[in-house]
């Protein structure tokens, strides 16, 4: 009971270090949710350069897409740097010799992640609703949630493998983390159909798990399909989640025994 | 496990301790490896309630040993036990019994010394409240005005930076502290009580400390026992009057550290 409640502890001083970090580079925030929300503007006007009859769900296609990877972005952006930050700063040592398990710092990590990356697409969310004023008829909102929720676990995994990096090569890994998140835009079908794709391409939107998010989320709010057939692709991203995870973790521990034997924990060297 | 602790003559042991480290250099099409002896069968012994001084030049192995007793680097070949427990195979145990201040007070510098010891002391399931009243005992003692707690650290001297990093690493109530260099660029003021509060610290709160330092004075006025490093290799480890009588020619620290190590300490300085 002692213990869990230690484990607790840690894990809410690491969500509120990282708020007080958001507070402190507060200029930053504001940038980036400006450029977010300017970006996903600009891609949702594509939709209105076409004739009427297709613009309202070209629009909604659209920012369904710019939503969705922005919220999943900044998920395995904060996860896969939360590492890389750590070393910057010269803290990684003190948060890792800590005596607490890894998964609680993870955890706390990635808790993170979810909270700051629902929240910055609330906003883009808001002002993409302002601007455009499409109204969808038949949308299963519900549907759309429950694809978001099982999307959750995957990318978590891949943040987790993507943390790994930094771990090994400083420079290198966070280059590393920077190259899979291009990958993973390229493939999962972001603004277009996978179907355009060249074939060779198509075998790493079937393996990003942000395809069927994307695909899901879609065919709920646009075709109003029935929670029914998209719980099927959400209980299949959770199954996903399930193996990327703890894959994620295994990676992970594994990764910082190696550079407990290396040395490369430590910030310069 | 805790009443074990209690019950543990030494608080630190070292069995011929082995590090090497290799790094990988690319020149154009050539990859060179090279090998870096850093640790060489080390040994060592620290009763609990000791102030054991580990004194060398730079790169002579002092922070990788403090490293690998902090549970953050594994030996390549040996056994360290921290109040009888093997580091890597009680880590969580050991973990919970030290902690460790570095050169570089490493933080998270935007955020202000309240906020990093919140953190910390988060880590260590210590209650905020209880860390902040703590924290703030702590520095007042250090010589630390409490307006400076609430502007960001980058804002701080390193002085000052220091003085934080030896809050943090008192606020989890550490058995045994792992000093590496916490002077070393500190002006002679605040060297001074950094230095008087390693003292206090080992008086009040039954803490057993190592230190490592390339400052004799320093070494001798707050050492119990010393050791001296070169190369990754124990050159010596005795009582600080014991050292001077024997190697020091009566002439000092300095001079038996000139003998031990064949080097001039000065001139090592400077070159580096
Ligand atoms: N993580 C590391 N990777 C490679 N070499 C290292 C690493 N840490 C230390 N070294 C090397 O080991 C030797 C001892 O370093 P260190 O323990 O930092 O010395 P000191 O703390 O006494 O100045 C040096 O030659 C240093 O370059
Ligand atoms: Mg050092």
């Amino acid at each position: 009971m002692i213990a869990m409640e230690r484990e607790a502890r840690a894990l809410g001083s690491i969500v509120r270090r990282n708020f007080h970090l958001i507070r402190r580079y507060l200029g930053w925030e504001v940038v980036f949710l400006f450029y977010n929300i300017v970006n996903t503007l600009t891609i949702g006007l594509i939709g209105l350069s076409l004739p009427p009859s297709q613009r309202a769900t070209t629009v909604v296609y659209l920012a369904i897409g710019a939503l969705l990877w922005n919220f999943l972005s900044i998920l395995f952006q904060e996860i896969a740097n939360a590492v890389s930050w750590e070393r910057w700063e010269g803290t990684i040592e003190y948060s890792f010799m800590a005596p607490i398990h890894r998964l609680t710092y993870l955890f706390g990590v990635c808790l993170y992640a979810v909270l700051y990356g629902l929240l910055r697409t609330m906003v883009v969310l808001l002002a993409i609703m302002f601007f455009f004023h499409v109204s969808i008829r038949h949308a299963d909102w519900m549907g759309a949630l429950l694809v978001l929720m099982g999307s959750v676990l995957p990318f978590i995994g891949l943040g987790l493998m993507g943390a790994v990096l930094p771990l090994i090569s400083t420079e290198r890994g966070a280059q590393a983390t920077q190259i899979i998140q291009g990958v993973l835009l390229l493939v999962s079908g972001v603004y277009y159909p996978v179907s355009v794709l060249p074939m060779w391409l198509r075998w790493f939107s079937y393996a990003s798990p942000a395809t069927y998010t994307l695909e899901a989320s879609r065919s709920a709010i646009l075709q109003g399909r029935s929670i029914g057939s998209v719980a099927g692709i959400s209980l299949e991203l959770l199954l996903s989640g399930f193996i990327l995870v703890p894959l994620g973790l295994w990676i992970f521990t594994s990764a910082e025994r190696w550079a407990m034997h290396r040395g490369t924990l430590k910030r310069n060297g | 496990m805790e009443t074990d602790v209690l019950n543990q003559a030494l608080a630190l042991e070292c069995h011929h301790i082995w590090k090497v480290f290799s790094n990988t250099n690319h020149h154009g099409w050539h990859r060179i490896v090279t090998k870096t002896e850093a640790i060489c069968g080390i040994d060592l012994q620290v009763p609990r309630h000791q102030i054991l001084g580990i004194l060398g030049p730079n790169g002579s192995g002092k922070s990788t040993l403090i490293r690998m007793m902090a549970t953050l680097l594994i030996p390549d070949q040996g056994t360290i036990s921290v109040f009888g427990m093997d580091v890597l195979r009680h880590r969580m145990e050991v973990r919970r019994l030290i902690n460790r201040v570095s050169v570089e007070a490493s933080f998270f510098k935007k955020l202000t010394a309240r906020e990093n010891l919140a953190y910390a002391a988060g880590l260590y399931g210590v209650p905020n409240l209880r860390a902040q009243q703590e924290a703030t005992r702590i520095l007042e003692r250090l010589g630390m005005p409490k307006a400076k707690l609430v502007i960001p650290l980058e804002n701080l001297s390193r002085g000052q930076q220091q003085k934080i990093a030896i809050a943090r690493a008192l606020l989890t109530s550490p058995t045994l502290m792992l000093l590496d260099e916490p002077t070393t660029g500190l002006d002679p003021t605040s060297r001074r009580e950094v230095q008087d509060f390693v003292l206090q610290v080992r008086a009040e709160h039954d803490a057993t400390i190592l230190i490592s330092t390339h400052d004799m004075q320093e070494a001798e006025r707050l050492c119990d026992r010393i050791a001296i490093i070169d190369q990754g290799r124990f050159v010596a480890n005795d009582s600080p009057t014991e050292l001077i009588r024997q190697w020091g020619e009566n002439r000092g620290l300095e001079q038996a550290f000139f003998r031990l190590t064949g080097r001039d300490f000065a001139n090592e300085e400077e070159s580096l």
